[in-house]
């Protein structure tokens, strides 16, 4: 059953000298329905900011065509623009970091990172390739308490969704514009990702039929520089698409038409059992308790896709708190994690240059496997301890642990108290025997960060 | 996604390294001859166009289906046999082509069908299973393969890169490195990890190989972590060009004990704006073969490379100058023991009709009977147990060799 330690290793970002873990489920579940403290604290700018830097941009390419004279100046000036997005997404990976570092509400922090990965959208090119904790922090972390369908429909119909998945240009073979510009047609990429990614699951109940009904429904969904998010309805397929069994539209083509087909997926019992495999999956183990499953599930269709009651029932279970841990953590977790058991002060990790944080964060992940905002496809990162403890993985972590921490903290803590500090009664004899036997300091903290017990959530 | 495709205890099974605890091998005596010859498997990750890398341009149905989408001659595509042209993302295999050291099979597929899902295609593309394997995927077909090759050791099978390769996992114990990882410990730090990792199987079966794999690559002798060169390694990972340095990497480990290298390339999800998406991934896959070429010398007259994707894309343009996810595709082969310069397999027509649910080409052959015929010829795999344990359900009828 619950208990301190696992709160804060399973379901937050670790234990930290200086804040207290959770002192029950419902502590934890007051919290996060408290107000978000540490969006504030550390701020991470909206996609409004991305908007603005590409159409100046646009506005800079086109004046180099007309004044080719300028051209020199004009180049300097984009890519002064694009090398500041560059830094941006250091500053924001710093605020994502200092967010797990520094709260008391650290599930929050964990269900982002979950959400984030379960809805997965990359820029492709530019500035936009920057963009995506400006997306999380506008269309994600502002739903992660409420209900499934409100977080679906911002996602969907966000420009990095619609760009990723290349819905901005589908339109329907015989919408208006597919009629004058022949050639033009549909592109059921979000179509088949909605389904099988974001809620039914590859098992759920659907067919390819229902993807291309579906991409003719999301025909209209694009997105406009100047205007942003727009439903077009001269790129929408008349009449109504029947999708997953029901007629969706009709005569007049209409955004309500796609909210309507999204609140009824949401709530689909599919839809409810994949969300809880994966949260289960995600927090607890890489083999899911069918109970547990079956515990959420039930929570989540009896409350209409509250993902508070969801998180509640995955909490108060006691399936969810079994040991011992298997799941192993992310390398963002693990970086996170280690930071918050160092008791790094807030004010020498903000001041953390972005050649720092490339060298000591950027590169290190990657080479733990995860390249930061940069999976390979729309499935996000995988879950599977096997899959980040590969040699050369378990290399990279071990790496990070022994070098990283002595040039984020100079004054590295005593191994043989950082032991109970960042693992409290996890630490194994043998751990305690071991760091306490390390040539130096840095070898002793390194050999508790890279320890199984460290690693394992 | 397909969790706990392995079980962690097989990754253990390194720590026995014992040719007795593979299961094929107690059910049959030894299938195969010690062979010198050296097999290169490329996942292709995103689903490639078959037809826009081998182009049909002599097929007058194409062009109804691709109005949009260049393809011939006006793309820059040379002709390979007056019926296909070949991408100009590869134009720097043409001479590879000429010497019939670079080959294509058309309209082949996986088993998989219908849902056309990224990565339940891969899942079953590594595994080498056919429908029925769809949430049964365990291990891939190279680790079952090399399960019943005699003097294997752990380093004959070797995945390279930071991704997993399932097709290379399963019992039979392989090595897995990406050539930008080091690992520069004391003997002393060692021997403390190794009692931290002691009592945690999947740590410590973990850290010994990457133990081993460090200093058989000479990346583990430094007495005492050096800041600064981990500094600059760590920077070398950032560059581009990773692709290069997988395959210099697979080369010089073909070039030592292994026999057997698979990694993947991505980027073939070409849903927009195909001409250029495709050419990028395309031309990484050239560099690879050029790098595979040019490094293993003399050895390479003794290679097969294989790429293979999870499946092919629509026949028809899709409405934003790209392709969706479709069925039939195409293979791509190179190396000196590659009886190249002919594309193989039976064109099944673009016509309509001939589409297969009236959308995907429709494939002509069973992908893995090319990977099995190449492997018979290769190692000498007997046809039973590459149409038995290693691809379950396989037919090889019809197959063409494509080993010299």
């Amino acid at each position: 059953m619950f208990n301190p330690e696992t709160a804060a290793i399973r379901f937050g970002t670790g234990l930290s000298p200086n804040i207290a873990p959770p002192g029950s489920v419902s502590d934890i579940l007051d919290r996060l329905s408290e107000t978000d403290k540490m969006a504030a604290r550390f701020p991470i700018d909206g996609f409004h900011i991305i908007t603005k830097a590409t159409s100046e941009i646009k506005r800079l390419n086109k004046l180099r065509r007309k004044e080719p004279d300028r051209s020199q100046e004009l180049r300097k000036k984009v890519r002064k623009i694009k090398k500041k997005a560059k830094y941006w997404q250091l500053d924001w990976l710093q605020a994502t970091i200092a967010r797990g570092v520094y709260t008391d509400d650290a599930m929050r922090e964990r269900l982002v990172l979950f959400w984030k990965d379960h809805f997965t959208a990359q820029g492709k090119q530019g500035v936009m390739k920057r963009a995506m904790s400006s997306y999380v922090e506008d269309v994600i972390r502002p739903n992660v308490t409420g209900k499934f369908a409100d977080m679906l429909k911002a996602v969907t119909f966000h420009p990095m969704m619609l760009y990723y998945l290349d819905q901005v240009k589908s339109v329907g073979p015989n919408s208006v514009v597919a009629v004058k510009k022949p050639g033009r047609g549909l592109n059921e990429n979000l179509a088949r990702e909605v389904l099988e990614l974001h809620t039914l699951g590859v098992d759920g109940a659907y067919t390819q039929n229902d993807v291309r009904e579906l991409a003719k429904l999301f025909a209209g969904l694009t997105y406009e520089r100047k205007g942003g998010f727009s439903y077009v309805a001269n790129m929408a397929e008349p009449g109504a698409e029947t999708v997953l069994g029901k007629s969706y539209g009709g005569n007049i083509q209409d955004l309500f038409h796609v909210t309507d087909f999204l609140d009824d997926l949401a709530v689909h019992p599919d839809t409810a059992r994949h969300l809880a495999k994966k949260l289960v999956v995600h927090f607890v183990s890489d083999l899911p308790d069918p109970e547990l499953v079956d515990h959420v599930t039930a929570a989540y269709l009896a409350s209409g896709g509250d993902l508070m009651q969801s998180y509640r029932a995955l909490l108060e279970h006691p399936a969810a708190w079994v040991m011992p841990a298997t799941k192993v953590k992310p390398p963002i977790q693990f970086i996170i994690s280690s930071i918050r058991a160092l008791g790094v002060a807030e004010k020498t990790l903000m001041k953390s240059k972005p050649k720092e944080i490339t060298n000591l964060v950027i590169a290190p992940m990657g080479l733990m496997g995860q390249l930061w905002e940069n999976p390979i496809g729309p499935d996000g990162w995988p879950e599977d301890a096997n899959h980040w403890i590969s040699p050369q993985g378990l290399a990279a972590r071990i790496q990070w642990a022994m070098s990283a921490p002595q040039q984020i903290r100079r004054d590295l803590p005593e191994p043989r108290s950082f032991v109970h500090t960042a693992l409290g009664s996890r630490a194994s004899q043998s751990l305690q025997v071991a760091s306490a036997r390390a040539e130096s300091k840095s070898i002793g903290v390194g050999l508790i960060l890279a320890s199984p017990e460290f690693q394992r959530k | 996604m397909i969790l706990s495709r392995r079980k962690f205890l097989q990754r253990a099974g390194i720590l026995g390294c014992s040719v007795a605890a593979s299961p094929l091998l107690t059910q049959m005596s030894f299938a195969a001859m010690p062979s010198d010859n050296r097999l290169v498997v490329i996942i292709l990750r995103g689903g490639m166009d078959g037809l826009d890398v081998v182009q049909p341009y002599g097929d007058p149905e194409f062009s109804k289906l691709r109005p949009n989408l260049k393809f011939g001659e006006k793309s820059g595509a040379t002709d390979l046999d007056g019926f296909f042209s070949l991408n100009r993302g590869l134009s720097d295999l043409m001479p590879l082509w000429q010497k019939g050291e670079l080959g294509f099979a058309h309209a082949v597929s996986t088993p998989y069908r219908d849902k056309r899902s990224h990565f339940d295609g891969q899942d079953l593309l590594e595994a080498g299973l056919g429908m029925d394997g769809i949430g049964q995927v365990n291990d891939g077909w190279l680790n079952r393969m090399l399960q019943v090759m005699p003097d294997v050791d752990a380093r004959t099978g070797f995945a390279i890169g930071r991704e997993e390769m399932l097709v290379l996992e399963g019992d039979m114990p392989v090595s897995n490195w990406s050539p930008d990882t080091h690992l520069s410990l004391s003997a002393r730090t060692k021997r403390l990890l190794e009692m931290v990792y002691h009592d945690d199987a999947l740590f410590n079966a973990s850290v010994s190989e990457a133990f081993d794999l460090a200093s058989a690559l000479g990346k583990g002798m430094a007495e005492n972590v050096d800041p600064k060169l981990l500094q600059q390694q760590l920077m070398a990972s950032l560059k581009g060009g990773s692709h290069k340095r997988v395959a210099k990497f697979a080369a010089n480990r073909l070039l030592a004990d292994t026999r057997v290298a698979a990694f993947s390339i991505n980027g073939w999800d070409t849903h927009d704006n195909q001409g250029k998406t495709l050419k990028s991934a395309l031309t990484k896959l050239s560099d690879s073969i050029l790098i595979l070429k040019q490094e293993l010398g003399e050895i390479w007259g003794k290679t097969a490379v294989l790429a293979v994707t999870e499946f092919g894309r629509t026949a028809r343009e899709n409405g934003t100058k790209g392709t969706d996810h479709g069925t039939g595709g195409a293979m791509v082969m190179a190396g000196g023991a590659i009886s190249g310069g002919k594309v193989f397999g039976k064109w099944p027509g673009l016509k309509e009709a001939d589409l297969y649910q009236n959308r995907d080409l429709a494939p002509a052959m069973d992908v893995r009977a090319y990977c099995a015929s190449a492997m018979q010829d290769l190692f000498g795999i007997e046809q039973t147990m590459l149409e038995g344990a290693i691809f379950p359900g396989l037919d090889m009828a019809g197959v063409s060799r494509i080993i010299l």
